[in-house]
């Protein structure tokens, strides 16, 4: 099982993507933003960090990097796509997933521990939970609240892709508590808070961020 | 040279905290009746030659497109100077 992470100028949590997808029994496959080249992986992430030191907006240039043109196409055709944190604002910024981050309400760049509910397992990225089940990762964003208007939020919650919602604590003001979101497949979904930090317990707060990446190997060997 | 002036604000549906905490410094400073700040952007894009109307449409696509996300935020050209 091959899972592309991908590297832009700026990305910061490529190197960690890798070793979770590793940690979970993949094999991490290094792809650059600058190759128009998916080199026939089986799922991608995109990383957290500030690609292109988050000018214009987080994301916003990130998006018509050369790989994305390819990975816009292939998570079209059901790659699935994981996004995390800048991840997540790429694939908004890309229209994979409707809505956008914008600045915390708080202003302040925010980095806790964070609870969440894990409100779909349906995903690529979530079949390893259990719907209901609570988890402890890491959370670190400046711009990570997340908006959309009425009428797309009505359409998540009553097509069930709230992935991820916030517990005890809404960290940055998104709408509804809202901590990721799946497209209307299931392929590609978006998580402001980072899983990746939490699958050792000796470099995270808990191992509860392993689900992700065991998620999309067993579905790919299903497949 | 002609120049295009591209301003950016965000929908009036999306909470500005950067404008609030503008509002509320400015109210510090002694300004009075201070009922609300947005905070946007403009670009200011100078280009060689003649503007004509298809690098104005080209501009058009790319201010809907890069220089703002319409999911938040709405553009307007507010100058060409040819």
């Amino acid at each position: 099982m091959r899972v592309g992470v991908v590297t832009f100028p700026g990305s910061l949590d490529d190197r960690d993507a890798a070793r979770a997808v590793r940690i979970a029994g993949g094999e991490a496959v290094a792809l650059w933003h600058a190759d128009a080249d998916l080199h026939g992986v089986d799922a991608v992430v995109l990383p957290g960090g500030f690609s292109y030191g988050d000018y214009l907006r987080c994301g916003a240039i990130a998006r018509f990097a050369p790989v994305m043109g390819e990975l816009v196409k292939a998570a079209q055709g059901g790659l699935p796509v994981l996004g995390i944190c800048n991840g997540f604002q790429i694939l908004c910024e890309s229209h994979l997933l409707p809505g956008a981050l914008v600045r915390n309400d708080s202003l302040h760049f925010v980095c806790r521990d964070q609870r969440l509910r894990i409100e779909s397992t349906s995903t690529a990225w979530t079949s390893s939970y259990e719907v209901g089940q609570e988890i402890v990762v890491p959370l670190k964003n400046g711009e990570g609240g997340y908006v959309a208007d009425e009428a797309t939020l009505d359409r998540l919650e009553g097509e069930g892709r709230v992935v991820a919602r916030y517990l005890e604590l809404n960290p940055n003001g998104s709408r509804r508590d809202i901590a990721g979101i799946a497209n209307e497949r299931g392929n590609v979904v978006g998580l402001m808070p980072h899983p990746e930090h939490a699958v050792e317990p000796l470099t995270g707060p808990t191992t509860d961020g392993l689900g992700f990446f065991t998620s999309i190997l067993k579905g790919l060997v299903e497949a | 040279m002609a120049r295009v002036v591209v301003d950016v604000m965000l929908k009036p549906e999306i909470l500005d905290p950067q404008g609030k905490a503008v509002e509320g410094a400015l109210g510090r400073l002694g300004l009075e009746g201070v009922t609300s700040v947005r905070q946007g952007k403009t670009f200011t894009v100078e280009l060689d030659g003649e503007i004509d109307e298809e690098r104005l449409a080209q501009v058009h696509e790319l201010a809907g497109s890069l220089l703002s996300n319409p999911v938040i935020e709405d553009y307007v050209i507010r100058e060409v100077t040819a």
